[in-house]
């Protein structure tokens, strides 16, 4: 395969040999990382298989027949589980960045907004997310507010993005002040408004900045859309797993339903690395 | 005090302003006429950058009368943002949008403020980068500029939508020297152009070429004021003196 660029470049023997001596370390990395590996795994394999309630608990949690009878009924709660998240996501975004624009505006006409901005983030980051399910799931409905359905999903899902937009809202804020003054200086100075630079020149920057923070939390919102489990009409995958395991008490459908949700947050999280690397490299972090 | 004639564009009157316990401005007179450029000189801290930016309203004073147009801008009832968006302002550090385009930077105002099509806008702002020379990087994000293309940005970005008055704080003051000159050639041009300008300098030389008047600023309020040739090269003032010869030292 030859090179060449517009300029007629050709690479020297000296780069070519740097080039194929690097190849070659890539794959001498490779296999040793692969060979340890496999060493370490075998070890810990070993170990866990060896000790002396291993037959038991293999039974009990690891039983392939039981695993296969309920994998259709786990993954359907799973795909609940994925709702939940996206329309719940949704949600947090703008709730959170409503919070947290109040949270950062200035000047003693909007002290109300920030005020009620920092006591919904108080409220909702001290609570337990459990409490709040148990407490909006439960008494939601309850309160048979007109216009608001009655439905565990809906109350469970208000749950979550309450909790999360309290955390969401303070990352934002984050975002927010870590944009120069400079920048909302520059905004002014040409003419636009408060609200407009805050939406044309601010909000594009702290976004960029804050992203990885907020996919992380997306991964943390996966996991804990099972937590709606516990309100018992919503069938999710670790409700569906726990109507599985009742049928004669083998928890395998438990370990069903921890292997998909790693399967959905695993991918989710390896975009979060790749996107917070790249960002590394061209984000506005580092302009000022 | 003598009746500001039609052709002025901005007046200062008995500007004051203080931070704290710390009076910047005690009391600036000064008048801009159309097409003139005034220059502001002092010593570091003396408050050039802070009368900048009283004149466009990113500081409110606390006493004086400053009017734009005809109009007194330090009117509470009057709208800020409007009247920042018939002025220019140049940064000394830029302030580019640097998650926005060269085009992206020049062309922001147009659209959400002079409610400008975005079709107009691009083609206002080509034409302005053009006027800079920058056309070829319309594309370009500022950080991937060199300091002294990204000031001549800077100011394509506050001259596109025609402002009746240009303030320019320390425009070359962040440029390695190299850089300095290409800044200033563009200035002298907008000068012959006839734009009304306001600038702080530390460059006498460029001073005395484009400056119709100079303003010595110093204890707070303008000190010694009048042509290039006066100030610069005859000044009347112990203080000017002593501030011109630190300067050349
Ligand atoms: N936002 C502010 N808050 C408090 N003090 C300020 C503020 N801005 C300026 N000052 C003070 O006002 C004084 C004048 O500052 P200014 O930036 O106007 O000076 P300058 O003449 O532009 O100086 P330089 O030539 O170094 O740019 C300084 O003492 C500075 O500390
Ligand atoms: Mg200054």
């Amino acid at each position: 395969m030859s090179r060449s660029a517009v300029d007629g470049w050709r690479p020297s023997a000296v780069q070519l040999e740097r080039e194929s001596y690097r190849r070659r370390q890539t794959v001498r990395s490779a296999a040793i990382a692969a060979a340890s590996t496999l060493v370490v795994l075998g070890v810990v394999g070993g170990l866990v298989v060896s000790s002396p309630g291993w037959e038991r608990v293999h039974e009990t949690y690891f039983d392939a027949g039981k695993a296969v009878d309920s994998f259709p009924a786990v993954l359907a709660g799973l795909w609940m589980n994925v709702k939940i998240m996206v329309i719940s996501a949704v949600a947090i975004v703008v709730v959170s960045l409503t919070i947290a624009v109040m949270r950062t505006t200035r000047g003693p006409i909007a002290f109300p907004l920030r005020l009620i901005g920092t006591m919904y983030v108080d409220v909702f980051r001290g609570l337990p997310l459990l409490l709040v399910i148990f407490l909006l799931g439960f008494g939601g409905p309850a309160l048979d507010l007109s216009g608001l359905p009655r439905s565990a999903l809906f109350w469970g899902c208000a749950s979550l993005v309450l909790s999360y937009s309290a955390y969401v809202a303070e990352v934002f804020r984050a975002g927010i002040e870590s944009v120069h003054t400079s920048q909302r200086l520059a905004g002014r100075a040409l003419g636009l408004t408060y609200a407009q630079t805050l939406r044309h020149v601010v909000l594009p920057q702290a976004w960029r900045r804050v992203l990885p923070a907020l996919m992380n939390d997306l991964v943390s919102l996966q996991k804990d859309s099972g937590l709606i489990a516990v309100l018992g009409t919503v069938i999710d995958a670790i409700r569906a797993a726990q109507i599985e395991t009742a049928k004669d008490f083998n928890y395998t459908p438990y370990v069903v339903a921890g292997f998909l949700f790693i399967c959905l947050t695993v991918p989710m999280a390896r975009l979060t690395d790749w996107f917070a690397r790249k960002q590394g490299f061209h984000g506005a972090g580092g302009m000022m | 005090m003598s009746e500001p004639t039609s052709e002025t564009v901005l007046e200062m009157a008995g500007v004051r302003k203080a931070f704290g316990a710390n009076v910047v401005l005690s009391g600036v007179d000064l008048t801009v006429d159309r097409g003139e450029c005034v220059v502001l000189i002092g010593a570091s801290g003396s408050g050039k950058s802070t009368l900048l930016r009283c004149a466009n309203l990113l500081e409110t004073v606390d006493d004086g009368v400053i009017t734009f147009e005809g109009e007194d801008i330090t009117d509470p009832r009057v709208n800020g943002d409007e009247v920042r968006s018939r002025m220019g302002l140049v940064f000394q550090s830029y302030n580019l949008f640097p998650h926005l385009s060269v085009l992206g930077n020049v062309t922001l105002a147009l659209r959400k403020v002079h409610g400008v099509s975005s079709a107009e806008a691009d083609q206002r702002g080509l034409a302005m980068l053009d006027r800079v020379g920058l056309a070829e990087k319309s594309k370009a994000r500022p950080d991937d500029l060199s300091g002294g293309q990204q000031q001549r940005v800077a100011i394509a970005r506050a001259l596109v939508a025609n402002p009746r008055l240009m303030l320019l704080d320390e425009v070359t003051s962040a440029l390695d020297p190299e850089l300095v000159g290409e800044v200033l050639d563009l200035l002298s041009d907008l000068k012959s152009e006839g734009v009304t300008m306001v600038l702080n300098t530390h460059e006498m030389g460029f001073a005395r070429d484009v400056a119709d008047t100079v303003c010595f600023l110093h204890d707070g309020v303008v000190h010694e004021t009048g042509t290039p040739a006066q100030v610069i090269g005859d000044p009347q003032q112990e203080r000017t003196r002593a501030f011109l010869s630190r300067i050349r030292a």
